[in-house]
This record gives structure tokens, sequence and C-alpha cells, in this order.
């Protein structure tokens, strides 16, 4: 009786340890994921960065040499076009949502909101397209800017809905017991102690569709130079990767990889400063 | 009851001609939250109608006919709707196991510290856009499945079908592990949250009754944490539905239904990003938008069921606090 406890407790053991250190293995594997896109990347952008690719137009292929510098101030008037419609729409959106909606409608506004941030980029670009580009006839920056801004509209409306919802009731109440109407209190004592975690819901917005690629195909388009203006097809760094990664010529892949190392530098970062905000480890609106 | 009234319609009438400050913030804001609605069933119409010569012509067949030619204006989206649900089914195939083991480490052996770290680190890589992981994909995973795995599998279960015919190193399989990549993060955090909204004395009791902690995790907090899990599994599969710019650059574009994984495919995202600028006829744009329309309800569906299991899950732990 006694061994054949010990046989299966052996067994459970065995067991345990090899599933409890599995676990382990999954978590070093996701993990490590990053790090090997991450020194993959900057292995291969590094080598293929230079002053050139900040500040000269792309070359024909075959020519040696050139950069991105149209891309990178396209790809920075498309996502400013997108964050001055966007930002101010989801915030004033979310500062509803938590202040003021009844629960119903409230409901109704949020689940569409989660909606809307769940639809695919590229039917975002559809749509886009038809309500932008083919009344306009053209594609154009303001377009892309459009498509992206419907993507930040949702995130900063449910990040700011969330940040104002934490603000303690107490503070509400210290300030309409003083006699400040409802909308005073929102404007000065809730919405600038949400601060911190409303800017930071808005950079990971910014950030997130800084990178986006899908709704810009046949919206902002692209362009080998300078756009002729915010209603003319508009060059942007992620556009510009999947179409020089995917071209068969040599040269164009070393400028993807410098475009790919810079992209994905910036969106770190901004991610990265986003978090340092607020306390890390706080869960942020997805 | 009279007086009181009486009492309360003088202020009432008084205040009436002003419109109070609160009112008029109330529907300013009203306005912006409105906007969210209006555009959300401004792109549902706008697809409804756009995709509506393609409805008109094909019907039903549509979704069942797999020809695609632009040439002679025959549009079916069988091979796409195949692609896109088996690189997504491949891709959680790979990913449940990995994620959940790894939200399982998160949440029951890590200490908090490094729990919480590595979380941070699992959720930057969801923030790599997806034209990073194609860039990637293209140049290491796509050469590296070519000439290393592909054969391999070749050799190992070559007379199946699923690994029959040549190695590209773009195909299904491909697609399906740039997705599993791609969809880990989320399945890792939303996991992790629910795994550890598990209230302590469901583990506490049982690893006092003698369950070793495998047996504890497994047996007993994650049943408890099933629907949680199964949420993040579904936001997962939305997010490996709908994405698009990584899997365009290693599915391979072949419009047609194979059965081997290795074989070149097309998914509804791919095809739409490829051939939705030199769609110049009539029929050609609707039918692509019909597929985008298929695509929106294919994410929509999936998407409302993660959300309420997540919803679900989150007020269970709620209510042990």
């Amino acid at each position: 009786m006694a061994q054949v406890m010990t046989s299966r407790n052996r067994r459970r053991n065995a067991v345990n340890n090899v599933m409890l250190t599995l676990t382990g293995v999954c978590a070093v594997l996701t993990v490590s994921t990053l790090f090997l896109i991450l020194s993959y990347l900057v292995y291969n952008g590094g080598k293929s960065l230079n002053l050139d690719f900040f500040t000269k137009l792309p070359l024909s292929p075959g020519q040696e040499g050139g950069g991105m510098a149209n891309a990178i101030l396209g790809s920075a008037e498309i996502v400013l076009f997108a964050s001055l419609l966007g930002l101010p729409v989801g915030f004033l959106a979310g500062v509803y949502l938590a202040e003021f909606s009844p629960k119903r409608l409230g409901f109704l506004i949020r689940y569409t909101a989660d909606l809307l941030n769940g639809v695919p980029s590229i039917v975002i670009g559809i749509f886009a397209w038809t309500v932008v580009v083919r009344p306009m006839h053209q594609f154009s920056a303001l377009a892309g800017g459009f498509a992206l801004s419907l993507m930040l509209i949702p995130i900063t409306a449910r990040g700011t809905e969330q940040f104002l919802l934490e603000v303690p009731r107490t503070m509400r109440e210290g300030a309409l017991a003083l006699g400040a109407p409802m909308w005073v209190t929102i404007a000065t004592v809730v919405v600038p102690a949400a601060r911190k975690g409303i800017m930071t819901s808005m950079i990971l917005g910014v950030a997130r569709i800084s990178g986006e690629t899908a709704p810009l195909l046949f919206t902002a388009l692209g362009n080998q130079f300078w756009s002729a203006g915010l209603n003319q097809p508009t060059a942007s760094l992620p556009v510009m990767i999947f179409t020089h990664a995917t071209a068969p010529y040599e040269d164009w892949h070393r400028q993807a990889w410098a475009a790919g190392l810079v992209l994905l530098g910036l969106v770190l970062v901004a991610n990265i400063s986003a978090r340092m905000i607020v306390s890390r480890g706080a869960s942020l609106p997805r | 009851m009279a007086t009181p009234a009486a009492v309360v319609r003088p202020t009432r009438t008084l205040r009436k001609p002003l419109i109070s400050g609160d009112e008029l913030a109330k529907a300013f804001t009203f306005f912006f939250a409105a906007l969210i609605i209006v555009v959300t069933f401004a792109l549902v119409w706008q697809l409804w109608i756009g995709s509506s010569p393609a409805k008109e012509k094909f019907g039903f067949r549509f979704l069942t006919s797999s020809l695609w030619n632009p040439v002679t204006d025959e549009y079916g989206a069988l091979p796409f709707i195949y692609g896109t649900l088996l690189t997504s089914f491949l891709a959680l195939l790979i990913s449940v196991p990995l994620g959940v083991g790894a939200a399982i480490y998160l949440s029951e052996l890590a200490s908090p510290r490094l729990s919480n770290t590595l979380t941070f680190l699992v959720e930057l890589l969801a923030a790599v856009p997806s034209v990073i992981f194609g860039l990637i994909a293209i140049f290491s995973l796509v050469p590296l499945m070519r000439d290393y795995i592909e054969p391999a599998l070749q050799n190992a279960f070559g007379s199946t079908p699923l690994f029959s015919g040549p190695a590209f190193g773009v195909g299904y399989l491909t697609a399906g592990m740039i997705l599993a990549v791609m969809t880990f993060p989320f399945i890792i955090s939303v996991s992790r949250e629910a795994l550890m909204a598990v209230p302590r004395e469901q583990r506490e009791a049982a690893l006092a009754l003698g369950a070793t902690k495998w047996e504890s995790t497994w047996q007993i907090v994650l049943p408890f944490a099933k629907l949680g899990i199964l949420g993040s599994v579904f936001l997962g599969l939305a997010r490996a539905l709908g994405e698009t710019m990584a899997v365009t650059m290693v599915i391979g574009n072949d419009p047609a239904i194979h059965a081997s994984l290795l074989a070149p495919g097309y998914t509804i995202a791919a095809v739409i990003a490829n051939e939705f600028t030199e769609a110049s006829g009539k029929m050609y744009s609707s039918a692509l938008v019909e597929l985008g329309l298929v695509l929106f309800a294919l994410t929509m569906l999936i998407n409302g069921v993660a959300q309420l299991m997540i919803v679900l899950t989150t007020k269970k732990g709620s209510a042990k606090a």
C-alpha cells in the first residue's frame, strides 16, 4: 500500500515539475520573441540607416542610396491631421461617457465604440476610400488622416472614460459642495486629476495609428516624391516599408529595414514613456 | 402636497429661460459621443450599399464559389474565406497553448515584480506595427521555412496531404506562425488578468487537500477562469482574422484552395490590400467591398463573443473583492 502511494506521489510530483517548467518555457519563449524581433531589426536597420535616410528622397530601383525624407514628413502630416481630428472628438466623447451619459445610452455608445475599435483596419480603409477618396477623385493625406482618426476616436474615448471614472467621488463632491456647477467641476477638478491617464491613452493611441499601414494603402496611397499638398497622394513610413520590402530590389530592402527601425523606435519610445507616466503594471485600455 | 409643489414651481420657471452650463456641456459632449454611433452606422451602411452590385449579381453564390477572375468579372470569395479561417486557426493552435502556459507562469509562479515586468514586455510586443512583423517575416521566417522547417515537415509527414507539395516558404503555415506571434500578447495579458481574478482561497483549499501546485492550477484555477481565457482566445482570433499587412507579405497571393498547409493561399484582408487600388471595374471593386463586409461581419461576431465573456469574468472577479 505504502509503495503504491509513493510511486503515485512520485508520478504526481513529476507531472507537477514538468508542467510548471513548461509554463516557464512558454513565458521565456513569448518574451524572447520581442528581443528576437528587436535585435534582428536593430542589426539590419542599423546597417542601412544613415543621415541620407532622413534628408533624401527615394531613388528609382537600381540606383544606390537615397532616403525616405518624404515618407517621414508624410507620416507626420497624416498622423498630425488624424490626431487633430480624433483626439478632441475621442476626448469629449469620453467625458460624456464618464460624466453625463444615462445608463442605457452610455452602454450603447460604449458598445459601439468597442465595435468600432474592433473593425479590421483594412475595412476602415475601404470606408475612408468611399467617403473621402471617391468624392474627391483623389488619393490624399487628408483621406489617410481621416481613416486613422476613425481608429483613434474609440481608443481615446474609452481611455478618457476609464481614467475619469477612476477619479475619487469625494473630489467631485468637494467641488460641488463649494457651489461649482457640474461642468466647472469636470473642467477644473476631474479632468486635471485624470490628466496623466488621459495623456497616456492618447499617446498610446497615436503610437498605434502611426504604425498602421492597411488604412493608408488606398487613402494616402504613396508617393516617390514630396507630396504637393494635403489633398495629394502622400508617402508614409509604413506604406513605404510594405512597398520596399515586397519589391525585388536589394537596395530597396535596405531602405525598408532602415524605415522599420525608425518606425519601431518611435512606436516603442512612445509606448514606454506612456507607460512610465502611469505606474508600471497598471492595466491600460487595449 | 400642494404646497411643496407650489414652492418648487417658481424656482423652476425662474431657471427655465437660462440654459444652464451643465446642460450645454452635456449637449456639447453628447454631440461627439453620438458621432461614434453615426460613424459606425455610416461604415456599415457604406459597406452594405458599396457591395450591392456584387450582392445582386452573385447572391449567395459569392460565398460558395471559388472562382476569382477579374478578367471575366466572376467573383467568388471561398478561397479567401478558407485562407482567413485556416491561417487564424493555425495561429490559435500555436498561440493558445503558448499564451495560456505563459499566463499561468505569470499569474501563479512568477513574483509580482517579475510578472509585471514580463507582462510589460509582452504588451510591448502587441504595440509592434504589423508591417514590421511582415518585414521581419519576409527576410527571416520565409527563408527559414523554405530551407529547413518545411523540408523537415515533408520528410516526416510528406505522405499526408497536409504537408505535400513544394516548399515555397510563403503560404498558410508561415502566415499562421506570424499570426501566432501577433495574437499571443492579447491571450497572455487577458488570460493573466482572468487567472489573477481567481480568489486566493480556491488555491489554498486545493493545496490544503494535498493537491500539487499543478493539480490546483489545472483542476481548480483554470476552470474558474475558463470564461476569461476563452474570451482572450476569441479576442486573439478577432485580431488574427482582420490582420492585414503581415499576412499579405507572407501568404503567397494565390486565390485557390489547397489542402496542403505549405501551399500559398490568400486571405480576405490580403486580397483587399493588394487589389483594391487597381480594381477598375464597378463589379470588381464592389466584390472587394463585399469581401470587406464579410470580414467585418466575421470579426464583429467574434469580438462580440469575446467582449461578453471578458465582461462576465471580470464581474465574477470583482464580486469576490
